[in-house]
């Protein structure tokens, strides 16, 4: 018998149920995870999402793009393969796909995260015979802080630029770590701005009901703004733009999960680096793939290899899977 | 430890000069005077007398870890450096144990070195349950024998005097020669107590002069010696006892014999500053003759037959036991003469240089070559003897400057027979407290330096950057080159044509290695 899904060259295939998780090329039915670039792209015929991802697909693929949404947990039958979406943790709306066939349950993560985050529905453990799991941060080095403590040291820095005369530029990937961040530092301390990429997406929370605190575009600051005492978001690679100029004396800082690693930090060139991810580490990964009781693990995203050796030594049937994800490798929203 | 920690990560953290020096003054005033000892003699580039091997730590590790052995590696890879890795992927701290001192944990480093396996295992895995991330990364580093700073030794001695109220000049004496880190010894940095017997005085430097030598006033201002191609040294003769220390502060007395020997000739409480020159019938032997000698810890009676050492002296710095640094150098000189003369030989003193004006002088500057030195030294005459480099009193006019002292950055394996070496080097110079490429360069090593180099690599790659290794920067290399081009492929701005090793400086400290401005005032004169 043939596996419930398998990898085509436009991507992850359910033959039985004729639909695409996540597909790198226009296809007729794509089923998306979340709107991050690497698992929505547009050109497919009809896509499948969440509710709470459907405004960010529209934002990624285009306002006229044909959009179904499902609720987490609901379950829709397509040719006799039953679908339901699960909460990933990973950013608002994003989402694990549970795929069911004569009694042969498969769960594909997408982008996931088991810690505690407010601005994103808290992950849901899904049972299944058969785990897809990503591994972006699959090494045991990866163990992460708690994120409260990293937030305290991130409204600290924020602080100390202020009595230095710096302007604090924290840069995180647009889409989900922006927003985890204006949620996360302590807006009491000053005013807070965000560059434009920044703004939509942040818009896009609010209208589902996320508190963030309130934000002013960088473009429309009043000429005699106190830049050194606001905090400013922004995506990275910003910082080596001519729009950073503005702010004169700046501290810039990353939050992401590379920045565990000094020499990643070094090789970045990374002033300040907080460690913030949306992924789940090594033992939360360990964690969720001993969880779900799946004697099968496929392992895509990132260390895939090293993962699923790692799990085939434990006695898992573990193998990477082939595809084109090359993870966000040191690039997005990681 | 925590204390110490925090100013290895704030110092890790800024570059500015100024906020280094508050940080390291800081942290001297607070901490304890043990601590602050070992704090002075890590960041002044020493190590603990004690280390664990790698491949231990790495199974160690993987074992608390709970990981197979190519996961740990899998691990390095990713991370690049050794001490952080383990530091990442132990399990977090039992958080029982309230913390060590940075003094005990260099206790416990330097216990290691008479502890068997199973000793060291015992001593390394309870001081990792003892300490958090950081801790650990800093602990891994300083029993990995990598720990290392961006702080020069300059730096720290500002940070000290600073902390301490001592001026520089006397906390850069007080740091030279042998000491221990002790609380003992980080008490008498203040409490005004003489020197030990048979600590240095910090040799005066000179920077090369990039123009006109007749920019630099009157000639009879200053006084002209040979430049010559030997090992710096300081002869010590107090109570009764004799110490030669190189200018890479390494005691090297029993190197020396036939100038220890005669140095009791010399009068009680006298320092004399000079050359150690191989010397032959009436004139010195090439540098590499002196080479066969500087390995040796001991010299047998063949060797000293065949190349026979002199101190060519240029300075006398303590005289009658009271140190006379501050006198101006025609009154120095004189004393010099006087007690050299009187030692005879194997001491020499240094010829002066007499012209009547900068062409002549420049005239005989050229004929140094035949003379067996490599160009000329001036020192103004009513200056005193100053400590380190610093300008305008001494200047070193070189025959050919066209060579750099560098540090060894990286490291690439050979081609052909030597494939299995890494033999192919990328050197550096200093742009502030940063190492920038200046030159690649494999030969001119002989075999037995190469096997040396390559063992020293392989004990301390820090990063494994594609084929590259990178390694701390200690060792010292003379780089002789044809000349100097700007160059947008080395980060320093500027590439060197033709470079070969001329020699290993294992007299040098990486801090002595020459500056980037250094190499642009080669620049132009080769234009
Ligand atoms: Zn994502
Ligand atoms: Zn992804």
């Amino acid at each position: 018998m043939s596996d419930l899904l398998s990898v085509t060259p436009s991507g992850l295939y359910c033959e039985a149920g004729g639909f695409y998780i996540d597909p790198w090329r226009p296809v007729e039915r794509a089923v998306v995870t979340h709107a991050h670039s690497d698992h929505a792209r547009p050109g497919s015929k009809r896509y499948l999402c969440s509710s709470a991802c459907a405004p960010f697909v529209r934002l990624r693929c285009g306002e006229e793009s044909a959009i179904s949404c499902l609720e987490f947990g609901e379950r829709r039958t397509i040719n006799g393969v039953t679908l339901s979406l699960h909460p990933a943790g990973h950013i608002l709306g994003s989402a694990q796909v549970r795929v069911e066939h004569q009694g042969e349950v498969w769960v594909v993560t997408g982008d996931y995260k088991t810690e505690p985050d407010p601005t994103v529905e808290p992950f849901e453990l899904v049972r299944c015979h058969t785990l897809i799991t990503e591994c972006t941060f699959g090494l045991p080095v990866y163990r992460w802080p708690e994120a409260l403590a990293e937030f305290e040291r991130i409204n600290a820095w924020w602080a100390a630029n202020q009595s230095a005369g710096r302007t604090s530029v924290l840069m995180g990937y647009s889409l989900g770590k922006a927003q985890r961040l204006l949620a996360g530092v302590d807006a009491g301390l000053g005013p807070i701005f965000a560059h434009g990429a920044v703004l939509g997406p942040t818009q896009a929370y609010r209208d589902q009901g996320i508190r963030l605190p309130p934000v002013r575009p960088v473009s429309e600051a009043p000429l005699d703004v106190d830049w050194p005492r606001a905090l400013v978001v922004a995506p990275p690679g910003a910082e080596a733009t001519p729009w950073m100029r503005r702010f004169r004396e700046s501290a810039t800082a990353f939050a992401s999960g590379w920045m565990a690693v000094r020499g990643i930090k070094r090789r970045r060139g990374v002033e300040r680096g907080f460690v913030i991810s949306d992924h789940v580490d090594w033992p939360a990964l360990m964690e969720v793939v001993a969880a779900t009781g799946a004697s099968r693990v496929l392992t895509t995203h990132g260390y895939s290899a090293v993962v699923a050796k790692h799990l085939s030594e434990r006695g898992l049937d573990s193998s990477p899977l082939e595809t084109q994800f090359r993870g966000e490798a040191e690039e997005e929203g990681a | 430890m925590k204390r110490f920690v925090r100013l290895f990560e704030a110092l890790d953290g800024t570059t500015a000069t100024k906020e280094k020096i508050a940080l390291l003054r800081a942290y001297f005033e607070e901490a304890e005077p043990e601590d602050a000892a070992w704090a002075v003699w890590l960041l002044s580039g020493n190590k603990p007398k004690g280390s664990a091997n790698r491949t231990r730590l790495a199974a160690w590790a993987s074992e608390e870890a709970g990981i197979a052995g190519w996961l740990f590696d899998e691990c390095r890879s990713a991370v690049g450096d050794f001490a952080e890795t383990i530091a990442l992927l132990l399990p977090k701290a039992c958080g029982s144990e309230t913390g060590f001192t940075l003094a005990e944990n260099a206790a416990k480093i330097e216990s290691l070195a008479v502890l068997d396996e199973t000793g060291q295992r015992e001593v390394v895995l309870s001081a990792w349950r003892g300490m958090d991330g950081a801790e650990r990364l800093v602990f891994n580093k300083l029993v990995t024998g990598a720990f290392r700073v961006g702080v020069s030794r300059d730096l720290v001695v500002r940070g000290l005097s600073e902390a301490l109220g001592v001026p520089r000049d006397e906390v850069v004496h007080r740091l030279m020669g042998d000491w221990r880190p002790t609380a003992e010894f980080f008490s008498s940095l203040t409490d005004g107590a003489p020197s030990p017997l048979d600590r240095p005085y910090p040799f005066c430097l000179a920077h090369p002069i990039a123009g006109d030598p007749a920019e630099l006033g009157a000639i009879e201002g200053w006084q002209a010696e040979w430049k010559w191609d030997g090992i710096r040294a300081q002869v010590i003769r107090r109570n009764g006892t004799t110490a030669i220390w190189s200018r890479g502060e390494e005691l090297v007395t029993d190197r020396y014999p036939e100038i220890e020997q005669a140095s009791r000739l010399l009068p009680e409480g006298c320092v004399l500053d000079g050359e150690l020159l191989p010397w032959g019938e009436g004139g010195p032997m090439p540098f590499n003759q002196l080479q066969r000698r500087i390995g040796r810890k001991t010299v047998g009676a063949k060797l000293l037959a065949e190349i026979p050492v002199v101190l060519m002296a240029y300075d006398l710095l303590e005289s009658d036991g009271q140190d006379c640094r501050p006198l101006p150098l025609s009154e120095r000189r004189d004393r010099l003469a006087a007690v050299v003369n009187e030692a005879g030989h194997p001491f020499l003193l240094s010829p002066t240089v007499a012209a009547g004006s900068w062409e002549e002088l420049g005239a005989l500057q050229r004929s140094a070559l035949g003379r067996g030195a490599e160009g000329l030294m001036l020192k103004r005459l009513d200056s005193p003897y100053g400590v380190g480099r610093r300008r305008g009193a001494w200047w070193k006019w070189k025959l050919q400057p066209r060579s750099v002292d560098a540090v060894l950055m990286y490291a690439l394996r050979g081609s052909g027979s030597r494939a299995s070496l890494f033999t192919d080097y990328a050197f550096g110079v200093w742009k502030g407290h940063e190492l920038v490429t200046i030159a690649k360069a494999y030969s001119g090593l002989t075999n037995a330096e190469i096997r040396e180099v390559d063992a020293y690599i392989r004990a301390n790659t820090l990063e494994k950057i594609g084929p590259a290794r990178t390694v701390p920067p200690e060792l010292v290399f003379e780089i002789g080159f044809e000349g100097i081009q700007k160059s947008t492929r080395h980060k320093s701005g500027y590439a060197v044509r033709f470079p070969r090793i001329l020699r290993w400086r294992r007299d040098k400290r990486p801090e002595d290695a020459d500056t980037l401005e250094t190499v642009a005032s080669l620049f132009e004169p080769l234009e």
